[in-house]
């Protein structure tokens, strides 16, 4: 018979206020579990999914001019008349140290065109990489082969063309092979055909006027990249898109923030909860707690006992809240993760932590209740014996 | 010197017009080995007397000494100690802890001390065994009679082998024959050296004693002899040396 006996056997004998306190904390417990592993679960998936919004670097020429257009309204001229880039250069990205992380590299040969009496911008591009870049593209046909074009929704609609329907390109017969869905970019607005072939049209033979390289981005130093193909095409400058990095890092914080501010306040709900059932319990106990002192047991031996029955509980809670938890995220990625790519799986730091948390949460919210308790007066406890 | 010394004890609660005068100014000693009997009416004192020899309530004024240990000097944690180690408490509606069984209650002034586990369990069973318990050990307070809670009780007083006893209407909620069961156990402890303060209202419980304290609005009233006078009154034959010893 010691302390650990009679807390122990407290908690068999109030059942009904031990599973409340054990409800309230592993409530607590499973959603931080939920949300983190939640989280961490989702953080991944949508890494994935960033990788499938598409370029985030750009490689273009060096240039002395500052550019004169925005958003597609051009106030100084079409900037592209422009230096262009060796196309055997960007092979090298290929070497660079993080080429691992290389996910798709699309060159892009631009010139203009007169098409059907209009200026139209043709694109070069290498259409099998642009899957990885783009791959919000949808086109209304089949990707071109060497005498094909693709136009862009708007440039379909001025030129008034469709699939199937031939053009001429500086004098040379190709047939619309596709047309490509809008995609509210400039992409509308352009002829695209595949790279080699504009290369050949536009005089430009082993020359692009720019690059995009989408990087996968778990783990991916974009800063680094940058540097990285940088040094190895030394004409060009390369640039981060910093809006969509940032982004995807804001959204994270965002998404993280909001978890531990939930997490927060779901835990200080449970803490109440155990504070005040383990103010309940004590008050209940007076009597018993007065035949304590009053056979000897020192404060801190009634002190003890209570946090011991807290402690208890507490590590029961943590075990059955980071279970729940783990069932909850199992059915919210279940739900949520629409391409399935998210997973979870118990990890051993998180059992530990819930374990951890649940008993400090425990402990902390059981103090006052075991200084109260401590502190009773036997006399006053027992009635006057 | 006596082995138990209370000089001017005091008990005031409340304060102003408030105030309660719950004992005035009472002395008394009782020497070891001594079976002692506090009688009163209700609201007497005589309750805030034995809190206050059992270490539990400080007195406004006075002074108690216990084997020359002046008990209200001592510190809030050193007082429980000597609850622990001088007194054992029998209370009168048992204060048994529900959910502990019969041994488990007789262990609880064990809880804090520094033993193995099967020593406070031996110590408990032989303390079970004195009071005729033996074999309901792994019984629940709620599994047992009244008489046997009131064993458990005495029991659990004496498992650590405190020299004083402090019991307050032991046999207050017992019918007539487990109350003479009872008593018998107490002069039984008594007689193996054990000193005994006993509250009650029972003028035959109190015969058992072999000196009564009559407490009346506060203040003591009689002293030694009560017993003799009580005893013949009531017509019980005198028995055993000085005709203290009632019962044998």
């Amino acid at each position: 018979m010691n302390l650990r006996d009679i807390a122990f056997k407290n908690l068999l004998r109030r059942k009904a206020k031990a599973l409340f306190v054990l409800a309230g904390l592993a409530i607590g417990v499973s959603t931080v579990v939920a949300l983190i592993s939640f989280t961490d679960a989702m953080t991944e998936n949508i890494n994935h999914k960033l990788e499938k919004y598409g370029a985030n670097i750009l490689i273009v020429p060096k240039t002395e001019n500052l550019s004169l257009t925005y958003g597609g309204l051009s106030l100084g001229g079409v900037s592209f008349e422009m230096q262009e880039i060796r196309e055997q250069d960007l092979t090298k990205i290929r070497s660079i140290k993080n080429a691992a992380n290389v996910a798709g590299l699309g060159p892009l040969v631009f010139g203009v065109v007169n098409v059907e009496g209009h200026r139209v911008l043709l694109a070069g591009v290498d259409f099998e990489a642009n899957w990885v870049l783009k791959p919000w593209w949808k086109i209304d046909g089949a990707i071109p082969g060497e005498n094909g074009v693709v136009l862009g929704s708007e440039t379909a609609a001025v030129l008034g063309l469709n699939q199937g329907s031939p053009v001429t390109i500086r004098g040379r017969q190709f047939i619309v092979s596709g047309v490509l869905k809008p995609t509210g970019s400039q992409d509308d607005q352009l002829i695209f055909m595949p790279l080699k072939t504009a290369q050949g049209i536009l005089n430009k033979e082993g020359l692009v006027s720019m690059a995009e390289v989408a990087a996968l981005c778990k783990d991916c130093p974009i800063p680094e990249m940058v540097r990285q193909i940088s040094e190895v095409v030394p004409g060009a400058k390369v640039m981060a898109i910093q809006q969509v990095v940032k982004g995807r890092m804001e959204t994270l914080a965002q998404f993280k923030k909001f978890s531990y501010g939930v997490s927060i306040v779901v835990v200080l709900v449970g803490s109440l909860v155990v504070l005040v059932t383990m103010m309940g319990s004590v008050r209940e106990r007076t009597q018993e707690i007065g035949i304590f002192r009053a056979i000897g047991f020192r404060k801190s031996h009634v002190f003890k006992i209570v946090l011991l029955e807290a402690g208890f509980i507490s590590a029961a809670a943590g075990i059955l809240g980071y279970l729940a938890g783990f069932a909850v995220t199992k059915g919210a990625i279940h739900l949520f993760s629409e391409s399935g790519g998210a997973s979870i799986q118990p990890s051993f730091e998180l059992i530990g932590g819930s374990v951890a948390l649940a008993v400090l949460v425990g402990l902390m919210a059981s103090v006052y209740p075991a200084y109260l308790a401590s502190r009773m007066d036997p006399n006053q406890a027992l009635n006057a014996i | 010197m006596s082995y138990i010394r209370a000089e001017n004890l005091s008990k005031q609660y409340g304060s102003g017009d408030a105030a309660v005068m719950a004992i005035h100014d009472i002395d008394f000693t009782v020497e070891s080995g001594e079976f002692v009997s506090i009688m009163g009416e209700s609201g007497a004192g005589k309750s805030t007397l034995l809190s206050i020899v059992g270490a539990m309530n400080p007195p406004s004024s006075g002074k108690f000494v216990v084997d020359e240990i002046d008990v209200y000097r001592l510190g809030s944690e050193k007082r429980t100690d000597f609850r622990r180690e001088f007194i054992g408490f029998v209370f009168q509606s048992f204060h048994l802890v529900p959910y502990l069984t019969v041994v488990e209650n007789v262990m609880l002034p064990l809880t804090t001390i520094k033993a193995n586990k099967k020593r406070k369990r031996v110590l408990a069973e032989a303390s079970l065994n004195q009071v005729g318990l033996a074999g309901k050990e792994q019984r629940l307070p709620s599994q047992i009679s009244g008489g046997e809670k009131n064993r458990v009780a005495i029991a659990r007083a004496i498992v650590n082998d405190p020299p004083v006893l402090l019991a307050d209407e032991p046999t207050g909620n017992l019918d007539s024959k487990t109350t003479h069961e009872i008593m018998g156990l107490l002069q039984r402890l008594n007689q193996e050296g054990t000193t005994i303060l006993m509250v009650t209202h029972s003028q035959d419980c109190a015969t058992y004693a072999k000196r009564i304290l009559r407490v009346s609005d506060g203040r003591l009233i009689e002293g030694e002899g009560l017993v003799e006078a009580l005893c013949l009154d009531r017509k019980i034959p005198l028995t055993g040396a000085g005709g203290l010893m009632l019962r044998a």
